[in-house]
């Protein structure tokens, strides 16, 4: 049986459900106008005024909405409410400079809660079921997200937040955990402790996963879903749009239904910035079409994704994209060659028990870049012969530049001697020469 | 009679050993043998101790890579050729040796070599047969 959480609106008709979204992105660009002195101007400037957006199909007229709008406008400069009205601050990291902060009026809240409770029931999630919510709670917006959602839901709440891994793994035992929600490669970690401690993760009552906010791949999937014993679901979502609950995976496993009668996905040619058709790979452009507080029109993600508008056995009506590939700033650019670290982690994830614990080193301080992976040796890939590890550098390196075509230098290193949170990991970091 | 040895993945960087050795010492673990072998970027620590267990639930919980190793101890007489005799013997029978490494007993005159073998049984009965004195793992542990 499939289920949903709001089946009108998930399996709506297309027809029905675009005229749902031009009305929406009328109000939305109206609002926009009238409260956000920055989308006044960006829509002045071109040529535009409100009544020039009829319907959804006129949304390639309006400008974008880029990360450093936000940054300009720190802290409250898009918020189309006042603060009396806001009830809630989230803030992503701003690992340079200030965060990027979004507000939410009580609708917005409750949107955000139906949206994550949709995600929750695309996975087979229902009343009956123990969450175990295992993102960070606080500022970042994954922990709260996913709460709301299995409240709203109905489902039985463990807010466990991230970390304590020990203690995440008793209460998973002792409450009867059916659902998780955390980063993919928390997942994993929580495994290995697992492994550590004798105990057999697929014997308990695991049954589906909610892993997003980085990057993953369908290896680390197979990963995730072998060794937790659960169905491995990608969620998408992003802070200045909601958080999560802008797009999953139903069972299908075939791509993200984006939950677009709120959220309206294009992709674009990130270069030229025209639309780019199904099947091709772009930048995603998401417009926010019913939240109160920030009136989001047409904002760059940055992530590379493509649309599938093809019908999806579950029934929901809703366009997929496929996993996310990387983010256009993720790229890297290495002796001209482009690289982005989802491709090292598929190569890394192909090798027997490799985790996918690895850092990408970029030094900079040659003449040209080098590029060095560093990988956890973990107790199944350890062998107490030297020649046999340095066997298993050699074919990473092998491996690495069959993809790529670059050398990369392969360095294997303890466990955990990479950072790991319970938020985001940092896959690269860079060298550069000493100013 | 095989010996079970701890095997460590460790980094090639300043104060990894001295780290394994305070973790070991503060856990009352008492080293009975150790030998490292390296290369420019990591290295592997053998050691032989008298609570194979509890080191290496130690170990495990600070967050090393470790695992056992089977090993097979052979005790000779501390005096030139004492070696050189047991090697011959693996080399009459081809058997191939992974690694090895050596110590001296305090309280006789004897040496103790620690063999890595890929066929541990086949080993073990061709120092049988050739009646060289393999040490029972209690011994080892205690010595």
């Amino acid at each position: 049986m499939i289920l949903y959480f709001q089946k009108e609106l998930e399996c709506e008709p297309p027809d029905q459900r675009r005229e749902r979204q031009s009305e929406r992105l009328r109000q939305t660009v109206r609002r926009a106008y009238e409260r956000v002195p920055l989308y006044r101007r960006k829509l002045s400037s071109a040529g535009l005024n409100p009544d020039d957006i009829r319907g959804i199909e006129d949304i390639t007229k309006l400008p974008f909405t880029v990360k450093d709008d936000f940054r300009a406008e720190y802290p409250f400069g898009l918020f189309a409410e006042p603060l009396d009205n806001v009830i809630r601050l989230h803030a992503s990291s701003g690992t340079t400079g200030k965060p990027t902060v979004v507000g939410y009026t009580r609708a917005d809240i409750d949107l955000w809660a139906d949206c994550c409770a949709r995600l929750l029931a695309c996975g087979g999630g229902t009343a009956k079921d123990v969450l175990q919510v295992a993102y960070g709670y606080g500022l970042f917006t994954g922990g709260l997200g996913l709460h709301y959602g299995g409240e709203r839901l109905g489902a039985t709440v463990i807010p466990m937040s991230g970390g304590n891994t020990k203690k995440q793994l008793m209460l998973m035992q002792d409450f009867g955990t059916t659902l998780l929600a955390c980063t993919p490669s928390y997942a994993l970690q929580i495994a290995e402790v697992a492994h550590e401690e004798g105990m057999d993760l697929r014997l308990l009552k695991l049954k589906a996963g909610f892993f997003g906010a980085e990057p993953w791949t369908e290896e680390m999937r197979r990963q995730i879903e072998m060794r937790l014993g659960l169905k491995a679901l990608d969620i998408y979502g992003l802070s200045e749009v909601i958080g999560p609950g802008v797009a999953g995976e139903c069972l299908e496993q075939a791509g993200l239904h984006v939950f677009e009668d709120h959220f309206y996905p294009e992709i674009i040619d990130p270069k030229t910035c025209r639309p780019v058709p199904d099947g091709t790979y772009g930048e995603l452009v998401l417009t926010c079409l019913t939240r109160e507080t920030i009136p989001l029109l047409r904002y760059r993600t940055r992530d590379i994704t493509k649309m599938d508008s093809a019908p999806c056995p579950c029934g929901r009506t809703f366009r997929r994209i496929a996993r996310l590939s990387g983010r256009t700033d993720d790229m890297l650019i290495i002796r001209g060659v482009n690289v982005f670290p989802s491709q090292i982690e598929s190569v890394l994830m192909r090798i027997e028990h490799v985790e996918p614990n690895y850092l990408i080193v970029v030094d900079r301080t040659g003449v040209m870049a080098d590029l060095e992976i560093k990988v956890e040796v973990n107790e199944r890939l350890f062998s107490d012969e030297i020649r046999k590890l340095e066997s298993l550098r050699s074919r990473i390196a092998a491996d690495v530049y069959s993809v790529l075509g670059l050398h990369a230098k392969i360095t294997l290193v303890e466990p955990r001697t990479l950072e790991r949170a319970a938020g985001k990991v940092q896959r690269v970091v860079f060298v550069d020469r000493k100013a | 009679m095989k010996v079970r040895q701890i095997s460590l993945f460790m980094e090639n960087r300043a104060g990894r050993l001295a780290e394994v050795a305070r973790i070991l010492g503060q856990g009352g673990i008492n080293i009975r043998a150790l030998s490292l072998a390296d290369t420019s970027d990591f290295g592997i620590l053998r050691l032989i101790v008298n609570d194979v267990d509890r080191a290496l639930s130690l170990l495990r919980s600070t967050g090393h890579t470790v695992s056992v190793t089977e090993v097979i101890a052979v005790e000779v007489s501390d005096k030139p050729g004492g070696l050189a005799e047991v090697l011959g013997v693996l080399e009459k029978a081809e058997l191939n040796v992974e690694y090895m490494y050596a110590f001296v007993e305090k309280a006789t005159d004897k040496a103790v070599l620690v063999f890595r073998f890929e066929d541990t049984d086949r080993a073990l009965e061709v120092f049988w047969k050739a009646g060289v004195s393999v040490l029972d793992p209690a011994t080892v542990y205690s010595l």
